[in-house]
């Protein structure tokens, strides 16, 4: 740990050392223009696939990039994450980004009733309830654990989508033009990003593939 | 918006994705992070471009203040759910925890009054390092409060992590480490240490 940090700092020295005019902005406040919400899986950080640079991007992770709904009281790390860049730093996007091969959407596709496995996991994924019951009616034809569990990677994304759209600050901004909802989900695999927005409406827009 | 997402994967893509096809076919089955991360949501502050990430090396999560509840504080499931699968599913070595300078959550932990509503849900989450107050240096200065308040809050963190049970036994078992680190990007300097001994700054 120690001798990668001191790798870091001599590197970081260097770039601070190179851009202090950028660092002095970045001391005196931050102004990202989006909200991330993505996944802590380790193969999947929003600033290395989405190329952003420091100040760009205010970004929560959590366990399958979910967002509770604002009813579920006791769930505040999230929604504080969401007051304090909506209200406070007034960013014009949230991004919800979902990946393939996710363990949290894993555990909630195979999640059983009165079956406890993980204390908190098996509490935590079953925000995404909705999106599994969607996910399984989407797959009826093709019931297979590996497709549940891909299509839940993208209708989970939606179903946090649909719960930002509960909060009334979130609500509001987008009902005023203030804030744009967007939908991700990168295929690590493959190498491939899907975009779309989603609308006031609570609709996805058309899919895009980069 | 959009083109800024798709310009930001293309450049990823063509620089990184497509110049590793190995680690991508390793990635693909599974991950196998030795460090799990936490640290704070601010958009200057991103783990992996301070301490330069490779995929695959940390399991992150990121939440205001980089705070963690203990664990038998009931409602806090975000932060439990993730030590649980970093922990006991992924058994990551280490664990560290980041604070950093100009932290808004720090600052409104040690200017607001807590009595007072003033939020829907950022005063509920940031009363998790309420301990803070008991170690402050009583600086008429509010940067130097808020600067010992950042470091403080880590080490509260790094308490309640021991409140764990799971966590309790495998950093008895030496199986698992637990560090504290402060950023600055006001000075480009990074503060570590580990519970109990002294800080070094890089």
């Amino acid at each position: 740990m120690i001798s990668n940090l001191c790798a870091f700092i001599l590197a970081q020295a260097t770039i601070f050392r190179r851009n202090p005019g950028f660092y002095q902005n970045l001391a005196a406040g931050q102004h990202p223009k989006f909200m991330v919400i993505a996944c802590s899986d380790s193969r999947v950080c929003p600033t290395t696939i989405l190329n952003f640079r420091p100040g760009e991007a205010f970004v929560v992770r959590n366990i399958a990039n979910m967002v509770p709904p604002p009813e579920q009281a006791g769930y505040p790390g999230t929604s504080a994450a969401l007051e304090y860049a909506v209200r406070v730093l007034k960013v014009e996007n949230i991004l919800v980004i979902g990946h393939s091969r996710c363990g949290g959407i894993d555990a909630l596709m195979t999640l059983k009733e009165n079956t406890k496995r993980w204390r908190f996991i098996d509490n935590w994924v079953k925000i995404g309830i909705p999106a599994r019951a969607a996910a399984l009616e989407a797959t009826r034809k093709n019931p297979s654990l590996q497709h549940k569990c891909r299509t839940c990677e993208r209708t989970s994304v939606n179903g946090s989508l649909v719960n930002l759209l509960r909060f009334s600050f979130v609500k509001e901004a987008v009902s005023n033009a203030k804030l744009q909802l967007h939908g991700g989900y990168y295929n690590l695999a493959e190498g491939s990003f899907e975009y779309w927005k989603f609308g006031a409406n609570g609709k996805s827009g058309k899919v895009l593939k980069f | 918006a959009e083109e800024r997402i798709k310009q930001g994967f293309l450049k990823f893509k063509n620089n990184f994705w497509l110049k590793n096809p190995q680690l991508y076919e390793k990635l693909s089955a599974g991950q196998s992070p030795k460090f799990m991360i936490f640290a704070c949501s601010d958009s200057r502050v991103c783990p992996t471009t301070i301490l330069g990430l490779q995929p695959g090396e940390a399991f992150v999560v990121r939440n205001i203040a980089s705070m963690i509840p203990a664990c038998g504080e009931a409602g806090f499931p975000s932060t439990s759910a993730a030590l649980e699968y970093g922990v006991l599913h992924l058994k990551v070595e280490h664990i560290l925890v980041i604070g950093h300078s100009r932290c808004g959550g720090i600052k409104a932990l040690l200017t607001t009054d807590p009595e007072k509503k003033w939020s829907d849900y950022i005063q509920d989450w940031i009363k998790i390092s309420t301990p803070v107050h008991s170690n402050q240096n009583h600086s008429h200065d509010i940067d130097e409060r808020c600067s010992c308040g950042e470091k403080e809050s880590v080490n509260v963190s790094l308490s309640n992590l021991m409140t764990f049970p799971w966590i309790k036994s495998a950093v008895e078992e030496k199986k698992l480490a637990l560090h504290g680190g402060h950023y600055s990007f006001v000075t480009g300097t990074f503060q570590y240490w580990t519970p109990g001994s002294d800080k070094v700054d890089f």
